[in-house]
């Protein structure tokens, strides 16, 4: 069995759907507020440089996002 | 929702400027304003920009409290139109509060040119609400809106409770939103196929290339830097021979029956200090037009992505490097807008950064100075490398004081779609800056250019500025401090009141040598000290306590005394460090 991916993983380009959210209630329901939900598909534009934050885009909204966040948001291919 | 244009449309709806700010919460006191429609006299209230009725952030709280604790009679709910997809909620929270309500779908313009289009009478039946599109910025649907709201106004009675029981509710409906949410869009929105919005996926590629991104991020300031002082420096000079003309043509003959104690009080104190100020305002004007295009465009988020990994090794986020970045507006704001943040140690450690930030009022002392001292092609040397100073200080700060504010708030920001920012938006913008800080500095100056003004000339009888002077006293009573780093008397007043605020040191200098021509003061203070004291002094300047009125906001943003002492302390000292440093190696030196 694989394990889990994560949207931290997820390579320059790739899209996927959102499985599961594990970040403490307060950014939870700021991911979700942004767009960040389970069943949402979600596509990473870019990983920003010297270990740099995150560029994705999820539904009609581009977000920025540091990986340590972005960690603890699961993903289904 | 944030990032809606919802302080545009404050501005369109009630003809004031209130200040528009791209992050989400910048409006934390509450804007109000008179608003009429059609003999109706109503009060408008621009609420924080908030996600959802039931976040976590100090907004949505402020929201809640204000919905619990004041009757509205309609509450006008704004929404991006191309990201109906998930900003519908809020409008579903307010419906099922049982609020009358508004809904507008603004930044319409947008929404087409992505491809959204929404079938708004449907959205209007489905909710119950009257549903509207609209573009804000380009007075689209507006009339309409008036309308509308005046329909409703006049359907409903007036408030008389607040919402009751608001928590509840709300913990009440939340499972079920979602599934709404989503069936509304289903059935009354058509998303498109494909990100559309080709313009900002080029841009991004360049302007966020991990190579590129960085070093045409930085040539970007430095072009907008050099175009402010390009257009704005002969600007200023020009209007400082204008007024000093009017001075000496009109005001003084005017002037010439008082007595001579009085007459020098109103022309060099007062006169004198409100020309230097009012001279500088098109630098700062310019200053805020400029940083208008960079945060309307979008190009501001952008930095905050760029600067981020950089940031978060100095124990701050990509938000610190964007609220330092309006600090070399005006500390004061930048301060203010620390707020979005919600770690505290987060917040005070960018509180400590911030101050280092060149303002323009320090620029404009740099300004004069550097063109009395250096020739332009050096002078403009001499101006970047303080910036560059300015830089290093607050890098320098952030490093040492990390390990005390350590902090893991998340960060996760919204990079809007880059956008052609209208020359009216940020030409009122700037205007009403301008006014700010007319208004805002012009107390401290009348205060302190007519307190430098009596201490150079009190005891009466005394021989201006001679050191029997109050202000000759005072300078030597601190020339044991300053004498090493090559602050004389009469500088080492200008700096006593420079702590005050900067507006004043130049008025205060004007004062303190006798000279109200700017030529005839850059002379004065030119035979007086050296090019290595004066740069000292412009070190100093830059480093320590940008003014009262910043020490005032850290106090009551921070709520502790000793921070803000600290916080004071540490400018002092890094000031002294590096003007030391500086004026012993480089008086070896020469």
């Amino acid at each position: 069995m694989r394990a889990p991916l994560r949207l931290v993983d997820l390579p320059r380009g790739s899209r996927a759907t959102v499985d599961s959210l594990t970040a403490d209630v307060g950014l939870q329901r700021r991911l979700e507020a942004l767009g960040l939900r389970p069943g949402q598909a979600v596509q990473m534009l870019r990983r920003g440089w010297w270990a740099g934050p995150l560029h994705i885009r999820v539904g009609m909204t581009e977000l920025m996002l540091r990986r340590r966040d972005a960690a603890l948001v699961s993903l289904v291919a | 929702m944030p990032n809606t244009g919802k302080s545009t449309l404050f501005n369109r709806l009630t003809g004031s400027h209130a200040q528009i700010g791209n992050w989400p919460g910048l409006t934390v006191d509450l804007l109000q304003a008179e608003l009429h429609l059609n003999g109706h006299q109503l009060q408008l209230i621009d609420l924080p920009g908030i996600y959802d009725l039931r976040g976590h952030t100090d907004d949505e709280a402020v929201v809640r409290r204000f919905l619990e604790q004041t009757p509205v009679d309609l509450v006008l709910v704004v929404l991006n139109a191309s990201q109906i997809d998930r900003q519908l909620r809020l409008a579903l929270q307010v419906q099922r509060l049982g609020l009358p309500a508004v809904v507008l779908l603004n930044m319409a313009d947008e929404a087409r040119r992505f491809g959204v289009h929404i079938h708004t009478e449907q959205l209007s039946r489905a909710l119950g609400l009257p549903v509207l599109l609209g573009s804000a910025k380009y007075r689209m649907g507006l009339a309409s809106l008036q309308k509308t709201l005046l329909q409703r106004l006049d359907a409903e009675a007036p408030a008389t409770a607040p919402v009751q029981q608001l928590e509840q509710q709300l913990q009440a409906m939340d499972s079920a939103l979602e599934a709404t949410q989503a069936q509304l869009v289903q059935a009354a929105v058509q998303l498109p196929q494909h990100w559309p919005d080709r313009w900002t996926r080029r841009l991004d590629a360049v302007l966020l290339h991990p190579l590129l991104g960085m070093p045409l991020f930085l040539l970007t300031m430095a072009l907008m830097f050099q175009a402010i002082y390009a257009i704005g420096v002969p600007v200023q000079e020009g209007l400082g021979m204008l007024l000093e003309r009017f001075g000496s043509g009109v005001l003084q003959p005017l002037l010439a029956p008082l007595p001579a104690f009085l007459r020098g009080f109103l022309l060099e104190g007062i006169y004198q200090g409100i020309g230097t100020v009012t001279a500088f305002l098109p630098v700062i004007g310019l200053f805020f037009l400029a940083m208008g295009v960079v945060e309307d465009s979008g190009y501001l988020s952008r930095a905050a992505f760029l600067m981020d990994a950089l940031m978060e090794r100095l124990g701050l986020d990509g938000r610190s490097f964007v609220l330092s970045l309006m600090g070399f507006g005006c500390n004061v704001p930048a301060i203010l807008g620390t707020r979005v943040m919600r770690d505290r140690r987060l917040r005070l450690l960018t509180m400590l950064i911030i101050p280092f930030s060149l303002c323009s009022a320090r620029l404009n002392v740099f300004l004069f100075m550097a063109a009395v001292f250096f020739p332009p092609r050096l002078g403009g040397l001499v101006i970047f490398g303080l910036y560059g100073m300015s830089f290093l200080a607050a890098l320098l700060t952030a490093l040492l004081f990390r390990g005390r504010f350590e902090s893991n708030e998340p960060l996760v920001l919204e990079l809007p779609p880059y956008r052609l920012p209208t020359l009216g938006q940020i030409l009122g913008r700037a205007w009403a800056e301008m006014r700010h800080f007319w208004f805002w500095s012009r107390r401290f100056i009348i205060i302190g250019v007519v307190a430098v003004w009596l201490l150079n000339n009190l005891p009466i009888g005394v021989e201006p500025a001679s050191n029997l002077s109050l202000a000759g006293r005072l300078g030597s009573l601190m020339e044991p401090l300053l004498s090493p780093i090559g602050i004389n008397a009469k500088l080492a007043v200008a700096l006593v009141f420079g702590f005050i605020a900067k507006e004043i040191v130049l008025g205060g200098l004007a004062v303190i040598y006798g000279q109200v021509d700017p030529t005839a003061l850059g002379r004065a203070i030119a035979s007086d000290v050296s090019w290595i004291q004066a740069v000292s002094f412009m070190l100093f300047t830059l480093l320590y306590t940008p003014c009262l009125s910043t020490v005032a906001v850290i106090r009551s943003e921070s709520k502790r005394l000793d921070f803000t002492l600290m916080s004071v302390g540490w400018s002092l000292l890094l000031a002294w460090g590096v003007s030391f440093l500086f004026f012993q190696v480089a008086s070896r030196l020469s």
